[in-house]
């Protein structure tokens, strides 16, 4: 009788090679041709998270309760974390100026450095920890037990019922809250420069006010837009990309946190260099 | 019939319409090949049991048949499509032809029951109206009628299963795909579930295919019928009544159709492999 394969305890012992150790250069080749993997898998994902806008099925509901779990439920802590990095500004930057006898600055200061900088990169990095993890675990989660695969066999696009949904109720929500962020957090600055630096509250409102430029604002607007498209993309990302049960949950979880963290930090950088050049040119 | 007589089954069926066609399918992973070329058919109204060890890729085959995985070569033909050169958009339109029944279930764990039951519904816009009267019924076939606003956390195992059943169920596709249904459950709560197989199939006419390690599912499915008059699950009388609908067991072994036909055959077959399984 002929075999079409012979069963592991029919294999001779003689045939048990060692695993071959890989060079450092085929390690290296490996490394490259995962990470270009991993761009062009996450590149895909950012595309349809939002060319799926342009054709139905769309998932209004599930953006709207996305908007919900991402915006409502952030809202607490970036009203807390908003007030006292105001505050906080107040207290460094107000003793400095104390010192030149310019403490009236302090209220221009804090706010253009919130509008521009600590309102969107803070509530960014808040958003990345609540929401990033939050996304990630939840979609891992799906994946380890096979609910996405089953929402593939029913005929459901993950891409557009998972992720599209979640990359625009970011997208809404995160420059909301930076606004809110920034409000709470000018109040926080002026509470603090009343206490501590016996400023006036209507001179440190209508300086802080009257400093801001459009495209101080247009500069952090356009931060928050960048921050909320990683935050959600990286989350979904990850999320749907888990491998190794609920061990690769765990880790997902955590990648997803760092790498939008990361990510958040390094388009600043960038994302103020360019905004300085434009309002240079045409502001 | 004996093993490694795939192609030779596979003449033989050609007579009649083929719902499910594999053509040497090949698919591997960076672990190495895990299908090495399979081919077999699966014809309307008819039950392919997939019988293997753990790893075999019988999980594999189905997501194969699914358009959820796409092979590395050869074709796989679902009701006159090739599925394995369609694109992602027109693979979703094929799948609504399609029931999977996962081996955990694999109900959405933040939607109730009658909500898992009626996702298929809501994704092809059935009215409001419309929907509950067959999420009830579907419900009902399942006999789980009062779980519908249950989460999928509050059920037993065996119920999760059905319920899974029941999704599958709901859009009436032609061919529905068992993932391991009875793995991992109590010998009471399988034969529940295969009952209610023996039910989806002698009532709704489906084609299955039926991954499982336990060869006594496959010959409960061979050998019993369900009656519609007395609505209770009979064992065949004769062997005309055996052959109908037909029932065909594939047993795979190293990413290979190993062997392929009725359950006489391989109830009478000699090979010290298969006889492993008999035991």
């Amino acid at each position: 009788m002929k075999f079409v394969a012979d069963s592991p305890i029919q294999a001779a012992p003689g045939d048990a090679r060692a695993p071959e150790v890989p060079s450092v250069t085929e390690v290296l080749q490996d490394l490259a041709k995962t990470t270009v993997l991993q761009v062009q898998n996450y590149s895909k994902l950012s595309y349809h998270s939002i060319t799926n806008l342009v054709s139905g099925p769309r998932y209004g509901q599930d953006t709207l309760d996305q908007m919900d779990v991402i915006g409502v439920g952030s809202l607490p802590i970036v009203l807390l974390s908003g007030f006292f990095i105001g505050a906080v500004m107040v207290l460094q930057t107000g003793t400095q100026f104390e010192r030149f006898g310019q403490a009236s600055l302090t209220g221009d200061i804090v706010s253009l450095a919130l509008v521009r900088e600590l309102g969107p990169s803070i509530t960014g990095l808040l958003v990345a920890g609540r929401c990033s993890s939050g996304i990630a675990s939840e979609l891992g989660s799906m994946v380890v037990t096979e609910q996405v695969d089953a929402m593939r066999a029913m005929g459901t696009d993950p891409s557009r019922k998972l992720v599209t949904p979640r990359v625009l109720a970011t997208l809404i929500t995160l420059p909301l809250l930076t606004t809110i962020s920034v409000f709470v957090g000018l109040l926080g600055g002026m509470v603090a420069s009343v206490l501590s630096l016996r400023i006036n509250a209507t001179t440190f409102w209508e300086r802080a006010i009257k400093i801001l430029e459009f495209s101080d604002i247009m500069q952090g607007f356009s931060k928050t837009v960048v921050f909320a498209f990683i935050i959600a993309t990286v989350g979904c990302y990850q999320g749907l990309n888990v491998r190794g049960g609920t061990q690769g949950v765990g880790r997902a979880t955590t990648q997803a946190v760092v790498v939008a963290s990361v990510l958040i930090i390094v388009s600043d950088t960038f994302l103020t260099k360019i905004a300085l050049y434009l309002a240079d040119k045409f502001f | 019939m004996e093993p490694n007589s795939s192609r030779q089954a596979a003449t033989l069926t050609d007579t009649s319409q083929a719902a499910i066609e594999f053509n040497d399918v090949r698919l591997g992973f960076a672990e190495g090949e895990i299908l090495r070329g399979v081919t077999f058919s699966a014809q309307e109204r008819e039950t392919v049991i997939l019988l293997g060890e753990t790893g075999t890729g019988k999980t594999l085959l189905l997501k194969l048949a699914a358009g959820l995985l796409r092979p590395d070569s050869g074709s796989i033909r679902v009701l006159d499509k090739d599925i394995s050169s369609l694109s992602e958009s027109d693979l979703l339109a094929a799948r609504r032809q399609i029931g999977f029944v996962f081996q955990e279930g694999a109900l959405f764990d933040s939607l109730t029951v009658g909500e898992n039951v009626a996702y298929r519904l809501h994704e092809d816009g059935v009215n409001e109206d419309e929907m509950e009267p067959r999420v009830q019924e579907v419900l009902r076939f399942v006999e789980l009628p009062h779980t519908s606003d249950l989460l999928p956390s509050e059920l037993s195992g065996g119920m999760r299963r059905r319920v899974a059943i029941a999704r599958a169920l709901v859009a009436r596709p032609p061919i529905v795909l068992y993932d391991s249904p009875t793995a991992g459950l109590d010998p009471i709560t399988s034969q529940t579930i295969i009952s209610l197989i023996l039910r989806l199939r002698d009532v709704y006419g489906v084609t299955a295919l039926l991954a499982t390690h336990r060869l006594q599912d496959g010959f409960a499915l061979a050998n019993f019928h369900f009656d519609p008059q007395s609505k209770k699950v009979r064992r065949d009388s004769s062997p005309e009544e055996a052959r109908t609908p037909p029932t065909r067991f594939l047993v795979l072994r190293a990413g290979k159709i190993y062997f392929e036909g009725s359950p006489d055959e391989l109830m009478k077959s000699q090979d010290p492999y298969l006889q492993r399984f008999l035991i």
